[in-house]
């Protein structure tokens, strides 16, 4: 009997071989449908092998050591909760990508750039997520990387994408290297690399103080935490959609993943002041990535600056269950890394699914601008519908799957009180304001991504032509809607699946969900709070069907058209309409100050003049300015004045070696 | 071991020292390839005494290689060379030989204090062996970056490989296969350089490796 580590591991081979097939055959017209059709299968094999060993035997670990890799180490492979939650995640996201590709890729410019890297990249994610010691664990790792990297300068020729794959190979090289540094003072001088052995080690605190930051840096910059997120919203849009969605929705996780295996697994018990650092991450996390998602214009752009402010939401809630930890509270804490890791497979749900949807306006639109869209959704009312069902869930509105992992990060932020830590105390609370203040602002986001997108006037005339987009996109889009709606009324199944992982990890898990009558959910007690999504489902069917039952009896009959008024303006062309930029005006005003330093300017013709009056808003990034801009202009400085070495003469190269000799023999001598 | 012993050996690497320092003030290009048979006629000799010394036979085959190879064999071949190629003979010094002196003074120096300082526990021969031996490694590094011209590059290389063996013969147990090994990579080398001589003069009428850089289109 074959071990389900060792069968997951011939779905990665599988995934490689596919990788290397894609290469032989990808100039031929077939090579889509072939490559996606057998990851889709691929994918879909090894999520049923997963969810198989998540449902039968939850607390069961399977490990398999390969001859590969470092000769006296081998390569270490483990299955345990933590990681089959991660790969039907990572695999879900893959399978409904692939399935999405088998029509979206049709229409790719280059797939012999996109093919043979799509499969090697879920072959990467999946080998991350598998991984046992930490030399596997990076060489996964920086494979993951490199594979996406390549996916994002497949359209190398378009303008700033070559910018955004370099500013992304910065960043994810700088993030490995602080998860080497890592994972060596895990190792310890012994220099253990297997999980098992740092494990049973026992880090001092001043080791336990710089992987947690070693981690903030090296996942949190793979995961997009403020202030390391600059590359995300550069990298995620400049791929092909179903990549995007890859990307945003299951990469990011990958990296949430490696952050919860190295910082509750790995390092034993926490401080309580990691939390404190963590929850100041997170919470400025989303609401600066939420701030940055409302002012875009570019659709995708803004889904990949949402993601970041999913991620600070994520981050809030492992800062929870840190704190929790560290005070001996496990059910607080189990409720805690139960939102985490709900919203971690809620957002692979609704990010995917949005990111499809931008696909599937990008491919029939051709354009990503918001500014020239609109009225879409009388040419692809099926797109539309399931795009409003992801800006519903990721507004985290009930009956959907957004609103419960928020609301059980709510409960979680509920329990602070019982915190000993006066630092904690004050804290949470904080950060519970920030969080539902970035809830708001999402809503706020994607009120705007759906309305200016899809509603309206088409604001240019190529709108004339769209045509709704193919099946395959279809299906892929209307299944995940589906499981958005899914985990939104029967939560307790999801809760219920993650409590193995929080069983391993914390020692204690949240109330077993599905025993409640009518899918309800209690986190804690029934006196104190319960959701039931199912109840909310049919109130609002029930209370939106009666509305339109009597709007339609009493009032459509009275219905005219009539011309519209115009506030006074005589043209009314569809340049008329609200933009996302005007849309965004009155939360620019109230931010915009401090997030953005923007600056209004309002340029009035003087009396009697007839050229138009000018408004013009000048807005900063302010952490590129702050943190990025130093560096890039020291880095530049350094190497012009290194790059005059390159033109030195023979004997002025000799000169330097033998200088440099003669200072190290001096450093050496005059030491004390 | 006894007093002569030691100051025998002490005074033939003292004489190596010494030999290094005249290299740095020859002008001409025959002097310096006779100052160089010289020092590696010094070297042998010194070698030859510590497998005296040392009772380690096989410390005079290193012996004879030096005296062959790199007191016969190369200054001949550097003679002909220079001959056939017809090269300019006297050397262009790009730093001027008072500051050279100087700075071979106080490389000695360093590698004095360094070596005294920092092997106080090894065997006192050693020990002034290696210190010795330093000092002409340094001092052919200087000789190789105060010249212009490539054949004195060369011997300033050759030099710096006697100081590498006396360093090696100094230390008891260095098998006969790794000072062979270095005998034969400095010859391949004096080979491979002396092609590259031609090949230079061929093309640029000159050894002068200033003119590899003007060829290059960079200042000096």
């Amino acid at each position: 009997m074959i071990s389900i580590v060792a069968l997951l591991l011939w779905g990665v081979a599988a995934l490689l071989g596919t990788a290397m097939l894609a290469i032989a055959v990808s100039r031929r017209d077939s090579a889509t449908q072939l490559v996606y059709g057998l990851i889709l299968g691929i994918a879909a094999l090894v999520f049923l092998a997963v969810s198989s060993h998540l449902v039968g035997d939850p607390a069961g670990v399977s490990a398999v050591t390969l001859p590969l890799g470092l000769p006296w180490i081998g390569a270490h492979f483990r299955l345990d909760a933590l990681s089959a939650f991660f790969l039907v995640v990572v695999n879900l996201g893959g399978a409904f990508a692939s399935l999405y590709g088998l029509g979206y890729g049709r229409h790719e410019s280059a797939p012999h750039r996109v093919l043979p890297f799509f499969p090697a990249f879920l072959a990467g994610m999946n080998l991350v997520v598998l991984a046992d010691d930490a030399f596997t664990f990076l060489l996964s790792w920086e494979f993951m990387s490199l594979a996406s990297w390549a996916l994002v300068m497949a359209h190398h020729r378009e303008p700033d994408n070559t910018r955004a794959g370099y500013i992304y190979l910065v960043m994810a090289s700088f993030g490995t290297l602080a998860l080497l540094l890592a994972f060596g003072l895990l190792a310890g001088p012994a220099g253990t690399y297997t999980f098992d052995a740092m494990r049973a080690a026992e880090p001092t605190r001043f080791v336990a103080a710089a992987v947690l930051a070693l981690m903030l840096l090296g996942a949190g910059s793979k995961a997009g935490l403020v202030p390391l997120h600059v590359w995300l919203p550069l990298a995620h849009p400049a791929a092909p959609s179903h990549v995007s969605a890859l990307m945003s929705g299951v990469m990011t996780k990958v990296a949430i993943y490696g952050f919860i295996r190295v910082i509750f697994d790995l390092l034993g018990e926490p401080a309580w002041w990691s939390g404190v650092v963590v929850l100041f991450l997170g919470g400025l996390t989303a609401v600066l990535g939420i701030l940055h998602a409302l002012m875009e214009k570019d659709l995708k752009r803004l889904l990949a600056y949402s993601t970041i402010e999913n991620i600070g939401v994520i981050f809030v809630s492992l800062g929870l269950a840190l704190a929790f930890k560290a005070n001996a509270m496990p059910s607080a804490a189990a409720l805690a890394l139960t939102a985490a890791l709900f919203h971690v497979l809620n957002h692979s749900f609704f990010k995917s699914l949005l990111f499809f949807g931008a696909g599937a306006v990008l491919t029939a639109t051709g354009e990503r601008n918001m500014e020239k869209l609109g009225g879409l959704i009388h040419r692809m009312p099926l797109t539309s519908f399931v795009f409003l069902v992801g800006c519903v869930s990721i507004s985290a509105l009930p009956p959907f799957n957004g609103f419960v992992s928020e609301w059980l990060a709510f409960q979680a932020i509920l329990q602070s009180p019982d915190l000993p830590q006066w630092g904690l105390k004050v804290m949470v609370p904080a950060v519970g304001g920030l969080l539902a203040l970035s809830a708001a602002l999402a809503a706020a986001c994607f009120v705007k991504a759906f309305g200016i997108t899809f509603l309206g006037r088409p604001r240019s005339a190529a709108m004339e032509q769209v045509r709704e987009v193919d099946r395959y996109s279809l299906a892929a889009m209307f299944a995940l809607a589906a499981l958005c709606l899914l985990a939104g009324i029967l939560p307790g199944l999801v809760i219920d699946g993650i409590s193995p992982v929080t069983l391993s990890l914390i020692g204690n898990r949240m109330p077993v969900q599905m025993a409640q009558p009518w899918l309800s959910i209690v986190p804690i007690a029934e006196s104190r709070s319960s959701y039931n999504g199912l109840l909310v489902l049919v109130f609002i069917t029930i209370s939106a069907s009666l509305a339109a039952v009597v709007i339609h009896r009493f009032a459509s009959h009275a219905l005219r058209r009539g011309p519209a008024w115009g506030c006074g303006f005589p043209d009314i062309t569809p340049a008329a309409q609200y933009t996302a930029v005007s849309f965004a005006q009155p939360i620019r005003r109230v931010f915009g100050t401090f997030a953005f330093r923007a600056k209004e300017k309002v340029e009035m013709p003087p009396p009697g003049a007839t050229g138009p009056a000018r408004l013009t808003v000048e807005m900063h990034d302010v952490i590129w300015e702050t943190f990025y801009q130093p560096i890039a202009g020291a880095v530049g400085y350094a190497s012009e004045k290194l790059n005059r070495l390159q033109f030195l003469t023979i004997r002025r190269y000799l000169t330097l070696v033998f200088l440099y000799l003669v200072t190290l023999l001096l450093v050496l001598a005059l030491w004390p | 071991m006894n007093g002569l012993t030691f100051d025998i050996a002490h005074l033939l690497a003292g004489g190596l020292v010494l030999v290094s320092f005249m290299m740095l003030y020859q002008d001409r290009l025959f002097a310096l390839i006779n100052v160089f048979a010289l020092h590696a006629v010094v070297l042998a000799l010194s070698v030859a005494w510590q497998a005296y010394v040392q009772d380690a036979h096989h410390l005079y085959v290193t012996a004879a290689i030096a005296l062959v190879f790199k007191a016969i064999v190369i200054p001949v071949g550097l003679h002909r060379i220079i001959q056939r190629l017809g090269i300019h003979r006297d050397i262009e010094t790009a730093v001027g030989i008072g500051p050279t002196m100087l700075a071979g003074i106080g490389l000695v120096t360093l590698s004095m204090v360094l070596m005294l300082r920092v092997t106080p526990d090894a065997d006192p021969l050693a020990r002034e062996d290696l210190a010795f031996a330093l000092s002409i490694i340094l001092l052919g590094l200087l000789v190789m970056v105060t010249r212009r011209n490539a054949v004195s590059q060369v011997v300033g290389f050759m030099s710096l490989e006697n100081g590498l063996v006396l360093a090696a013969t100094g230390a008891k147990g260095m098998p006969l296969v790794v000072e062979i090994s270095v005998a034969f990579s400095i010859l391949i080398a004096f080979i491979v350089i002396g092609v590259f001589l031609f090949r230079i003069r061929e093309r640029f009428d000159s050894v002068d490796v200033g003119a590899l850089d003007d060829y290059r289109g960079e200042r000096r």
